[in-house]
């Protein structure tokens, strides 16, 4: 293979699928961090059938295989009369599977919020709303960051899956390339590509946890 | 004339199938600094958080300054903000500033502005000598200023009823000091209080009234040097020579 063609053809096709891995990541992430926080407030506050539902549901999105959701919400969904394209089902799929993860994540960090702040926010008068406003929530979001961050950088590598119902994003651009140039080292540039977006995106997570921890914690914690 | 502040009647409280508080009564007059002594696990903490109803109790009567607290849950905010809680720990919240700590309540229970919380807020900061902490948060400052910063926040919202749960127990020795400190301040000033401590120092030199809590159920109580000097029951005297030894050491 010339390396002209290499240089002016493969990368550029390839590249085309970063655009379509960053949105999928993105969009996914954001349901699943909405949809996770219900679960994870259903979970921790609700009693009775919202929580069985919660929990259910998160059994069943981490005990499943994150392929065969896809599978079900791009293939079994039309079934029931929900015709999706591949791009909606796989942000879908992706985004309730992360939501299971997430809802974890943040009931996690609001376990680990002391007893004491609940029953001072509630001695001082504040309604449930109030005090899951003002003090459980902002204190579970940066306990929970950089686990959140970690499920992010984990979403970027999961949306490689959404190739196989053929959304042209990162790996399915270079899956074609490898097929057509019969040249498997393409492979290795998609993972350098996932690397170089992986990586950075870790240290954000350092970057975002001195912006938002909570003054005097680590210090607290040693 | 008694100004009667509380009444608990014949108080019920457990967790889950155990019942810790086995029927407990005891009357608070408006002023008046009562020290709520026992073991470990005898209940003590369970009965001050069924004051504000922060543990909804089994069976029993809790009256504040008439009302009874046990049948109105309409007005239980309203009830909660008239009573200041301070916890061994974790009382102050950790991402606000101390300022914000002690505002939030005024804003959010008290309905008052922001800039006229934040000024009074200051105000009980610097009464307690921790004016210049007020732009720290909670977890900068040491355990003992955190235990001030609590108290002040209980105080802000001028609180009929103060309740306080062993407010130095977690604190290194040296840093109780403080805290005790603080406390004879409050005293004098005549607030009412309940305050689970074996500081026994302090209650014999603040308190008007020691209770003592042994499994459940209040085994004596009375004037406070009476009870901690000459107490009626061998209960309660086994319980005293324990903590004066273990103070000692
Ligand atoms: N949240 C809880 N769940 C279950 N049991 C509890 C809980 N809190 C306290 N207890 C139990 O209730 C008893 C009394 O506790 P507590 O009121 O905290 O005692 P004290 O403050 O006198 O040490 C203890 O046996 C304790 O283990
Ligand atoms: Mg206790």
């Amino acid at each position: 293979m010339e390396i002209e063609r290499f240089l002016f053809e493969i990368i550029p096709y390839i590249l085309e699928g970063i655009p379509v891995t960053l949105q999928l990541t993105i969009y996914s992430f954001a349901l699943g961090l909405i949809l996770g926080a219900l679960l994870a407030a259903a979970r921790v506050l609700a009693r009775g059938p919202l929580s069985v539902i919660s929990r259910v549901y998160i059994e069943f999105f981490r005990g499943t295989p994150l392929l065969v959701q896809i599978f079900f919400v791009y293939f079994g969904l039309p079934a029931i009369g929900i015709k999706l394209d591949a791009f909606t089902a796989s942000v879908l799929a992706i985004g309730f599977n992360s939501a299971a993860y997430q809802a974890e994540i943040i009931r996690a960090a609001i376990k680990g919020i002391p007893e004491e702040q609940f029953l001072s926010a509630e001695s001082l008068g504040m309604t449930t709303g109030q005090m899951y406003r003002f003090i459980v929530f902002p204190q579970a979001i940066r306990i929970a960051t950089p686990a959140l961050v970690n499920e992010f950088v984990a979403l970027v590598k999961y949306t490689s899956l959404a190739s196989i119902i053929g959304v042209a994003e990162l790996f399915r651009k270079a899956e074609y390339m490898v097929a057509f140039t019969f040249r498997p080292e393409i492979y290795l540039f998609a993972a350098a590509i996932y690397l170089a977006i992986c990586i950075p995106t870790s240290q954000l997570s350092k970057i975002l946890e001195a912006k938002y921890a909570i003054p005097g914690y680590r210090r607290a914690l040693v | 004339m008694s100004d009667v502040l509380l009444t608990v009647r014949d108080l019920r409280a457990g967790y889950n199938d155990t019942e810790v508080l086995k029927g407990v009564s005891l009357t608070a007059n408006r002023g008046e600094k009562i020290v709520i002594v026992g073991p470990s696990g005898s209940g003590k903490s369970t009965l001050l958080k069924c004051i504000p109803l922060l543990i909804k109790p089994w069976a029993g009567e809790i009256i504040l300054e008439g009302t009874i607290v046990t049948h109105e849950p309409d007005n239980l905010r309203k009830i909660r903000s008239k009573i200041g809680f301070v916890f061994q720990q974790y009382t102050l919240f950790p991402h606000m500033t101390l300022l914000r700590n002690v505002a939030l309540p005024l804003e959010i229970s008290k309905g008052i502005q922001r800039r006229e919380a934040e000024q009074k807020a200051l105000s009980v900061l610097t009464r307690l000598g921790l004016g210049g902490l007020a732009s720290k948060y909670p977890l900068e400052l040491s355990g003992g200023q955190q235990q001030r910063g609590a108290i002040a926040r209980a105080l802000a919202i001028d609180p009929v009823l103060l309740l306080l749960d062993e407010p130095t127990s977690a604190l290194d020795p040296e840093l109780r000091y403080e805290v005790v400190e603080t406390l004879y301040e409050i005293a004098k000033e005549g607030r009412s209080m309940m305050i689970v401590t074996h500081e026994i120092d302090f209650a014999e030199a603040a308190a008007d009234r020691v209770v003592f809590i042994d499994d459940g159920i209040i085994v004596e109580e009375g004037d406070a040097r009476q009870v901690l000097e000459h107490p009626k029951k061998d209960r309660t005297e086994r319980f005293l020579r324990r903590l004066r030894a273990g103070m000692r050491k």
